[in-house]
């Protein structure tokens, strides 16, 4: 996506100098440290970093299940309130996550139909007539090429991780927030299902105009999927801008480093800068 | 020809569950590695490599049994060992093993340099303490690893660097074949550059002759192996040099496999990426005919009801399809 | 659910206990029925009667009798006369009067008294014993000789007006009655107690009360930890800091010393069987709260249960939905040992003579106080406390096994 285009959408989520600390004193740690950014509306935005980056700390943050130490975060461009309970249910409305680890993302004792039935009540659809509740979950499954009734009265741990991936992308299809966080949706699976969810995702995005935020360590995955990207480095971004620039053009020595060290096909992968 | 260090032929081994059932994880595994050279094998999870690299070694425990097969490690037939044996006299001098987790195997109370000892105390009695630390500390210097670590406790060191010392001890007796299954996948892109660099250092030197590498990244092995083995369900459905496999794969299911290949290049952005529906099949009960079927979008009844034997090209490639290869190459090239 | 039910039924240890625990419980529930009665009933007078077969001496003498003659019957009934002091004696002077040892067998009491009536001849003189010894043995001979006297015993009853004693049945050392045309007969399979009561109905009841006091206390402690652990560990912050610091004071303090002395503030009149178990469950929980919290904490961050957050349920809700069922086995493991805990205690609490009140219930601490009291121990009545002790014993090795075999179902790194 060129510049020109971006400019021109609104702003979704953004933030100014949002910092997270834990602890104090000798133990502090600044987990985030004074970060910026604008995320547009129907943006694929993908944040890469490596384990201790800081990238889950900003996306618990972004979620609102925890509190920020410093700095503000903008909502639609204005400040995000999310200070009493019933504040935070509105605005959890509007933005919803995919985590890493899709067999801890269920709820082992559920069946799959409370999952999804549980989505259309959060729509405010309590009060439908059961059949057009069926249609939409149906319709939910067959978006991620799942039949609803092949799983109906089943638990999500009976099905593979791939599987279990794709239903949590049906549910956010039932849910349709404006915002997605995908944290590493992708690192726990197998690589032929992992192209499944990715193409699931853009299609999400281009059907819904969903923006999409999508955390990942894996700098060639950030290149393939997302329109602009993040790097980031012990809590702050070193480099941001579109796909291209980043990962063909890269400007910071840390994310030149990053991509020297991930296996290449096409190019001749050098080994000897380690 | 190099002289062939490892064959393993029509290998099958099986688990046994708690409920004891039978699941057939390797089932009639043939392949054959010649000296200096490496094999990687890729594969789904639950294809049954990892269970493969442990077959390999010739030592079963329960829950893994052995049903039949040869392995010959330098022309000694070792499946029928029995287990001490193994232990003795293979694991360390011929096979050498290292697991994903590898490096939390190291006891945190004790110095890496104990590690040495008790592995070279097994196998030459007889040499001094000096001696071992001496030949400890060239070797790792040659590897690149700093003699510091040898004094060092295993919590002093990073992750990377304890999977590198790893695979510096467990290669120390430089055994003919080394077998790692999944070394560097829970390591970070650089630390898994520096074991991939260590791994290859020690095939250049000659330390070990051969290597067996086992991941699902495809561009890693494609970096790391001269041959690529494909696995699927408990048994090989392709085998061919790295290039071929990666650029020009045969069979539909590897063919799949290389398609969901992502790397940050120029030009990566533009290839689609494919995915294969479906999930694997049970291994408790494999399917009669080709294990692949009910994911290919080019099974016959045909490919069903039988068993598919492998086809084998002149030049060591093989694939196990009832296609022939132009056949598939020239519907891949319509797609 | 039902996966998880099948396994543990196929855990061996499981099983096991489990099949000990309802045997338990069966006796329980069904021995009452069979023999009811007030188990606090005195039935004997004096203390500690042995287990066996009592019926009516009044009752065998007026039913009619038969004649039956036995061989054997004298020998036996000598060798129940002589006590083991008069076989000594008697081997004494047999080996004076040079009867070779081998031949004697003091075991043997027939072929004693046999060897003894042939041998015996009170005008040898063996060598070194006295007169007064000498006398001794003719008065043993004289008694035995007393004792196979074959005249028949005169049963006679007092006339009311003549005040003569009238016969009014003769009874001969061949006359058998059968037990079965006794009216009275009780069988005391377990004796009595230094109270006279019957063991084994006792014994019944007091393990339906301990096993009461077990659930009532276990249900007591369980309770507390689980809410306690659920709010510690769920809500954290200051409620966590709080909760945490009651629970560790409770740790140092040991639980015993908290329970003798909860126990005597209450005094003897006031403790009954339930005030005991709620002193119990009240001191026990700490251990729960402690994990109970730990677990929460690690599922606290677990993606489902941001999941459920993001999808606007509330607290309760995901804590009933979310946090509950994963720990539900865990919770489970824990409720069964602390019944077994609490049982324990109970026994221990009663030991020290701060149990329930005796008069109203029997339990199994109680009935090892009394009988640790009275010296059953040292008078041999076995059957007064090593039941108890046995039944205490099973009660906490099946329940113990119970919940080994539970948690090799529920950690997969415990299975074999």
């Amino acid at each position: 996506m060129s510049d020109t285009v971006k400019d021109k959408r609104p702003l979704c989520l953004s933030g100014k100098g949002v910092t997270k600390v834990f602890g104090f004193g000798e133990k502090k740690t600044v987990a985030v440290d004074h970060v910026d950014f604008e995320f547009h509306e129907g943006e694929l935005i993908s944040i890469v970093g490596e384990s201790g980056s800081g990238k889950t700390t900003l996306s618990k943050m972004l979620l609102g299940l925890s509190s920020t130490t410093e700095g503000e975060i903008f909502f639609q461009g204005k400040p995000r309130d999310i200070k009493t309970r019933k504040k935070k249910k509105e605005y959890w409305k509007d933005i919803q996550a995919i985590f890493q680890d899709p067999f801890s993302s269920y709820n082992i004792f559920s069946k799959i139909d409370t999952v999804l039935l549980d989505c259309i009540n959060m729509r405010g659809g309590r009060s439908l007539p059961m059949e057009k509740k069926v249609e939409m979950i149906t319709e939910a499954c067959s978006f991620v090429n799942l039949k609803f009734a092949e799983l109906t009265n089943k638990y999500p741990f009976e099905l593979s991780g791939g599987q279990m991936q794709r239903l949590m992308i049906a549910r956010i299809f039932l849910l349709k927030p404006k915002i997605l966080l995908a944290d590493e949706p992708t690192s726990m699976i197998d690589a032929c299902s992992r192209a499944t969810i990715l193409d699931m995702l853009l299609h999400l995005r281009d059907e819904t105009g969903m923006t999409i935020i999508f955390i990942t360590h894996d700098i060639g995955l950030a290149y393939y999927i997302s329109d602009s990207v993040y790097i980031m480095e012990h809590g702050k971004f070193v480099e941001r801008g579109t796909a291209d620039e980043v990962i063909l053009h890269s400007k910071a020595a840390y994310t030149k480093r990053l991509i020297s060290d991930v296996p290449k096909i096409y190019e001749e992968w050098d080994l000897s800068t380690v | 020809m190099g002289k062939t260090i490892l064959e393993v032929r029509d290998l099958k081994t099986k688990y046994i569950t708690r409920f004891r059932e039978d699941v057939y994880a390797v089932d009639g595994v043939s392949l054959k590695i010649e000296e200096g050279k490496s094999l990687g094998i890729a594969g789904e999870s639950g294809c049954g490599k990892s269970t493969l690299a442990l077959s390999l070694m010739g030592y079963y425990f329960p829950p893994l049994h052995y049903i039949s097969g040869d392995i010959i490690v330098d022309g000694d037939n070792i499946s029928k060992m029995n287990p001490d044996d193994i232990r003795r006299n293979i694991l360390g001098t011929e096979i050498a093993y290292i697991p994903q987790a590898a490096m939390n195997a190291l006891n945190p109370t004790q110095k890496i340099i104990r590690f040495i000892e008790d592995v070279i105390h097994v196998h030459e009695p007889g040499k001094t303490k000096k001696e071992i630390y001496e030949m400890a500390r060239a070797r790792f210097e040659e590897l690149g690893l700093p003699s510091s670590v040898l004094e060092k406790h295993a919590v002093e060191l990073s992750g990377g660097m304890k999977q590198r010392t790893v695979i510096a001890i467990s290669t120390i007796l430089s055994p003919k074949v080394l077998i790692a299954d999944e070394p560097s996948s829970a390591l970070d892109v650089t630390s898994q550059k520096m074991v991939i660099k260590m791994l290859k250092n020690l095939m250049e030197k000659g330390y070990i002759k051969s290597m067996i590498f086992i991941t699902h990244e495809l561009p890693l092995l494609y970096n790391v192996t001269d041959d690529i083995m494909v696995m699927y369900a408990g048994q090989i459905v392709e085998k061919g040099t790295a290039k071929e496999m990666v650029f020009d794969p045969i069979h539909p299911y590897s063919k799949g496999l290389m398609g969901s290949i992502i790397v940050p290049e120029a030009g990566s952005r533009d290839v689609k990426l494919t995915a294969i529906p479906g999930t694997p099949p049970n291994l408790k009960k494999p399917p009669a005919g080709c294990r692949f079927a009910e994911r290919c979008k080019y099974a016959t009844a045909e490919c069903r009801a039988n068993l598919i034997d492998s086809k084998e090209f002149a030049d060591g490639r093989s694939y196990r399809c009832i296609y022939e290869a132009e056949k598939l190459r020239e519907v891949y090239g319509n797609e | 659910m039902k996966n998880t039910i099948r396994q543990v039924f196929h855990s061996p240890k499981f099983v096991v206990g489990f099949v000990i625990f309802a045997l338990m419980l069966l006796m329980v529930i069904i021995y009452p029925i069979i023999s009811p009665g007030d188990p606090l009933q005195m039935i004997s007078k004096g203390s500690f009667l042995k287990p066996g077969v009592y019926f009516s001496v009044y009752d065998s003498i007026n039913t009619n009798s038969k004649t039956i003659d036995l061989p054997e019957a004298n020998q036996k009934r000598l060798a129940n006369k002589l006590s083991d002091t008069d076989k000594v004696s008697m081997v004494q002077w047999l080996t004076a009067a040079g009867v070779p040892a081998e031949d004697i067998d003091m075991e043997d009491t027939t072929s004693l008294i046999k060897l003894w009536n042939e041998k015996y001849d009170p005008t040898v003189k063996p060598e070194g014993m006295t007169m007064a010894q000498r006398n001794f043995y003719k008065r043993l001979d004289k008694s035995l000789d007393n004792i196979l006297n074959e005249q028949p015993l005169v049963v006679s009853a007092q006339n009311q007006e003549t005040q003569t004693l009238d016969e009014i049945k003769r009874i001969s050392d061949t006359d058998y009655v059968n037990l079965k045309d006794v009216p009275n007969v009780k069988v005391l399979p377990l004796g009595t107690d230094n109270f006279g009561d019957d063991v084994l109905k006792k014994l019944v009841s007091a393990t339906k009360t301990s096993l009461l006091i077990g659930l009532i206390a276990g249900s007591i402690a369980t309770l507390i930890g689980l809410t306690l652990g659920l709010l510690a560990g769920y809500l954290g912050g200051f409620i966590d800091d709080f909760i945490m610091f009651i629970t560790n004071l409770f740790t140092v303090i040991p639980s015993f010393v908290l329970l003798i002395l909860i126990s005597y503030s209450i005094g003897q009149d006031k403790r009954g069987a339930s005030t005991v178990a709620i002193v119990i469950g009240i001191t026990s929980w700490v251990w729960t709260t402690r994990s109970v919290r730990s677990q929460v904490i690690s599922l606290r961050n677990r993606d489902h249960v941001n999941l459920s957050k993001l999808s606007g349920h509330s607290l309760t809700s995901i804590i009933i939905k979310d946090i509950l069922p994963y720990i539900a086995s865990y919770v489970v493991m824990a409720f069964i040992l602390q019944i077994s805990t609490a049982i324990l205690a109970e026994a221990s609490l009663s030991m020290i003579g701060l149990g329930p009140k005796t008069a109203d219930v029997s339990t199994l601490g109680l009935m090892m106080d009394w009988a640790m009291s009275y010296s059953a121990h040292l008078n041999g009545a076995w059957w007064a406390y090593f039941p108890v002790i046995l039944v205490i014993a099973l009660i906490s090795f099946s329940l113990n096994l119970m919940n080994t075999g539970l948690d090799q179902v529920f950690n997969p790194t415990l299975r074999d």
